[in-house]
């Protein structure tokens, strides 16, 4: 912190790379493309360096840094008209962790095949994770990448998204049951 | 009235699993949940993919910044520093 506000540029360079994959993750979750997003994580940036010198520390820095994301992007959504759907939340409609005709009767037709554990460690299996991640609704693209990717608590997850426990436990349950059967896809050769 | 207990099936036991894992099911339920799957292959084996899944989503590395895009804001932060 103090580094930062001497202005040392290595310091603040390291926070962007650490920080701005998952930013823009986030501010998916408000507004409507990826180049709204994108200027939404810029002008936190600078908010960031502006705001520096005010800085606290009552939070950490980077519940702060995304609570700046969170209150830029929601305005901006604002202005574009955008508020985010119930769905998004994880309410409405349920979405089943697994395919309702994997059951018979509410067991198991056939059990889920092992995973042969030379192909699951393999490179190719992180790219399928990244690539069903990315194809997520972007409130469970948001959850997963902070929770899983970056290893975030849940209750940072719930401060930085302004989630219920609830809302955040859904999300997190449905990107991570898609996932699964992203790699079960991949993985299983006649799943 | 006595209490029966409520078996939960396999259907029921995989929208649970992140519950469990996050220690958020009441304790009967925890039960319930334990009592199933102790003799269940096909569930244990969910549960295992669903930890498998979690721990390699933790090895992806975020996206790195584009070179541009990257300049722009170190220009943002010189500003900044110098004014």
């Amino acid at each position: 912190m103090e580094a930062l506000r001497a202005g040392d540029e290595r310091v603040f360079e390291q926070l962007v790379r650490m920080y701005q994959g998952t930013l823009l993750r986030v501010a998916q979750m408000y507004v409507s493309s990826r180049a709204v997003a994108e200027e939404v994580v810029q002008e936190t940036w600078l908010a960031v360096l502006n705001g520096i010198d005010r800085f606290e520390g009552r939070s950490s820095l980077k519940t702060w840094i995304f609570r700046i994301l969170a209150n830029r992007a929601k305005t901006r959504a604002q202005r574009e008209g955008r508020t985010i759907p119930f769905s998004a939340l994880g309410e409405g409609d349920p979405e089943p962790a697994v395919e309702p005709d994997r059951f018979d009767r509410g067991h198991w037709a056939a059990f889920p095949a092992d995973w042969p554990e030379a192909r699951l460690l393999g490179d190719e299996t992180l790219r399928v994770i990244d690539g069903a991640i990315a194809s997520l609704p972007a409130t469970q693209r948001a959850v997963i990448t902070l929770r899983d990717v970056q290893g975030w608590s849940a209750e940072e997850v719930r401060n930085a998204l302004e989630l219920s426990e609830t809302n955040q436990r859904v999300l997190l349950h449905r990107a991570r049951s898609k996932v699964r059967g992203a790699l079960e896809e991949y993985l299983v050769e006649d799943a | 009235m006595t209490e029966t207990v409520i078996e939960i099936s396999c259907q029921e036991l995989v929208e649970l699993v992140t519950d469990y894992l996050e220690g958020a099911l009441p304790p009967e339920e925890r039960a319930r949940f334990e009592a199933h799957i102790e003799p269940c292959d096909g569930c244990r084996t969910y549960l295992e993919q669903i930890r498998k899944t979690i721990e390699l989503a933790g090895r992806l590395t975020p996206k790195q910044l584009e070179p541009a895009a990257e300049a722009a804001l170190l220009g943002a932060f010189r500003d900044w520093h110098s004014r």
